[in-house]
């Protein structure tokens, strides 16, 4: 079973002589454990691509399949309880980390396994094992702004890895940070991936930040106009 | 995880200052409530304290609180003559502003008949008046202490004893003396006008041509007696029996000429509806207006708090946070802000309440009705706030 299935999936604002196509019929599925990049320029549509798979954008036409579950066929179906897909399939990671300024490393991850249930002694106890996974074992009672950027933007994968999504959606996560913590930051997505069978949909505007992803779609004026898969 | 309390513990000075900041507006609530509450008991307690069932005034007055009162004191007699009645004195009032040490001093002067009614309910220091003259008992809110001496009509009068908490309709603190004392302070001329009233008599009787010289001579000491007399009160109070119809009694001495007999409840009504309504209602249009402020303002800072948390909510909502949590956070920020103000507030008025000029009346019942007002408008409050918050996208967390 694909975790993330798309077909035809369009995004069109305003109407009339005010239409604009953000996304035009993109189609593609993404495995388990697959690493993909989506290049483009500001505009082309990456964004809108991955708000639209991630509950966000409702997509004026197509289709979206999330780990086996219809979640959109021309607009999303009625009665669907998005923010239970989003806290149960979906992991976020963003170009600013959005970490809670009010709470603690550990406490920013805790708040995404009790968003689906888990209990607060375990939420600590398997944010804790996450964070010090992530190398963040010394830092998990800091507050976010005392943590470097490097260290913010591991605590936020930590966050979106919590409830072990069948799917990360990373928008620009590098864009933030200098070369070598972006290295960092991507290879670090690329073992997780693997380790733990989620299909990572990474939105960037740098080519050097993905070497060594599976596959790599460009996307220009909303449509995709190449797809590379690395052997 | 209780996001509310992380909010604040991140933002704990903050905090604490948005809430002694509220606390004192809602502390200047409890003691508009208190002072409200305080101007009724300071308006009947003196009537409270006499405990009587009648009061005879002048005829067409409401005295002797709200209007002036004059009756001959021997009145009294035939008030105790009436059936019905167990016992009957008569009580002088007077407002007596001097100087002592440089500044205005102020009281309220009570005459009573030593075993009668009307005088100290409580001694709290000292003891009761016991000789007919120059003693005075005075509220210990006065700062006068025993053995000391207050100078009153041209004489001087000894503090033998303290009463409390007793003041006057108009907030000022209670003396008692004697009924022929407070006669003597109120209606007794100084000896220069005695004298001079006594030949300005003699005068107009010697020119009288049916007097001969002699005549007016044995006439003037007489009126002179009778026409610079101190025997007048300012009302007889009177207690009834047990088992008397006062409303007959108040109706018989209703039909002598010259009386009103008022009752303890009428006494009370022209108190707190005439004397001290317009203060009642000014204290209380000024305490809503402190609330309405106090709404605002508890409103705006939840409005701002949420207004600073925008991009954290559409975080929260983004990684699938119930709404309830994100109206939780408003709701319980909204409302931990509003029992601490009013707890601060409490304090602050509990504590300072006896340095209040006037007396403050901390009722159980008006704080009660306060806490559920405060806690009314922390929720009317936060609803701007969470109103807000619902509107926000998930994808406001989007982008740099």
């Amino acid at each position: 079973m694909y975790a993330v299935q798309i077909e035809n999936l369009t995004k069109i604002y305003g109407s009339g002589h005010t239409e604009v196509v953000a996304l035009a019929d993109a189609t593609f599925d993404v495995a388990p454990g697959e690493l993909v990049a989506i290049l483009g320029p500001s505009g082309s549509g990456k964004t809108t691509l991955l708000t639209t798979i991630g509950l966000v954008t409702e997509p004026t036409r197509g289709k979206v399949v999330l780990d086996g579950e219809l979640i959109a066929e021309d607009g999303w179906p009625k009665g669907l309880d998005l923010k239970r897909i989003r806290r149960e399939k979906l992991g976020f990671i963003f170009q600013a980390h959005n970490l809670i300024p009010f709470l603690t490393a550990v406490e920013n991850v805790m708040i995404a396994l009790e968003n689906n249930g888990i209990g607060a002694k375990e939420a600590r106890m398997r944010s804790i094992e996450l964070l010090e996974s992530l190398g963040l074992g010394h830092r998990l009672n800091h507050y976010p702004a005392l943590l470097s950027g490097g260290e913010s933007q591991r605590t936020a994968i930590a966050r979106a890895l919590a409830n072990q999504p069948r799917v990360i959606l990373a928008d620009e996560p590098t864009a933030a940070l200098d070369t070598e913590n972006g290295k960092n930051v991507m290879a670090l997505l690329k073992k997780l991936a693997v380790e733990n069978n989620s299909a990572i949909l990474v939105v960037t505007h740098d080519q050097r930040m993905v070497e060594g992803f599976d596959r790599i779609f460009t996307f220009s004026d909303g449509r995709i106009v190449g797809e590379k898969r690395n052997s | 995880m209780n996001l509310a309390l992380r909010d604040i513990r991140h933002q704990k000075s903050r905090f604490i200052q948005t809430c002694l900041g509220l606390g004192l507006l809602l502390g200047v609530v409890m003691s508009m409530s208190g002072i409200y509450r305080g101007l009724f008991t300071d308006a009947t307690g003196i009537l409270n304290a006499t405990a009587a069932d009648l009061w005879v005034v002048q005829q067409d007055t409401s005295g002797p609180f709200a209007a002036t009162s004059r009756i001959p004191e021997e009145i009294k007699y035939r008030i105790r003559a009436v059936p019905g009645v167990a016992q009957a004195s008569a009580l002088s009032f007077q407002n007596i502003q001097s100087e002592r040490h440089g500044a205005p001093f102020r009281f309220f002067l009570v005459g009573y008949e030593l075993g009668g009614m009307g005088g100290p309910p409580v001694i709290v220091a000292g003891r009761p008046i016991r000789q007919k003259h120059y003693e005075i008992v005075v509220d210990r809110a006065m700062k006068i202490g025993l053995g000391e001496r207050l100078r009153l009509g041209g004489d001087d009068y000894t503090i033998v004893g303290h009463t409390a908490k007793m003041v006057s309709s108009a907030g000022d603190p209670v003396a008692y003396v004697t009924l022929a004392d407070a006669q003597k302070i109120q209606f007794k001329d100084d000896n220069n006008a005695i004298r001079n009233s006594r030949e300005k008599l003699a005068g107009q009787l010697e020119r009288l041509p049916v007097l001969s010289p002699g005549q007016a001579g044995r006439l003037t000491p007489q009126i002179a007696g009778i026409v610079g007399s101190t025997h007048i009160v300012n009302t007889v109070v009177a207690r009834l029996d047990t088992g008397a119809n006062l409303v007959q009694v108040q109706d018989r001495i209703s039909r002598w000429n010259h009386y009103r007999p008022l009752t303890g409840a009428d006494q009370e009504r022209i108190l707190t509806e005439g004397m001290i309504k317009k203060a009642k209602m000014q204290l209380g249009m000024f305490r809503a207006i402190l609330l309405v402020i106090s709404g605002v303002i508890i409103s705006l800072i939840i409005y701002t708090m949420t207004l600073d948390k925008l991009r954290v909510i559409a975080t929260l909502k983004l990684i699938g946070t119930r709404n309830r949590v994100i109206v939780g956070l408003i709701l319980q920020q909204s409302l931990l802000m509003g029992v601490i103000a009013y707890v601060i507030g409490f304090v602050l008025i509990a504590l300072t309440r006896d340095k209040f000029p006037r007396r403050l009346d901390l009722v159980p019942i008006d704080l009660q009705l306060l806490f559920g007002i405060v806690i009314l408008i922390c929720i009317g409050a936060s609803l701007v706030g969470i109103r807000k918050a619902m509107r926000v996208e998930p994808a406001e967390a989007l982008g740099g």
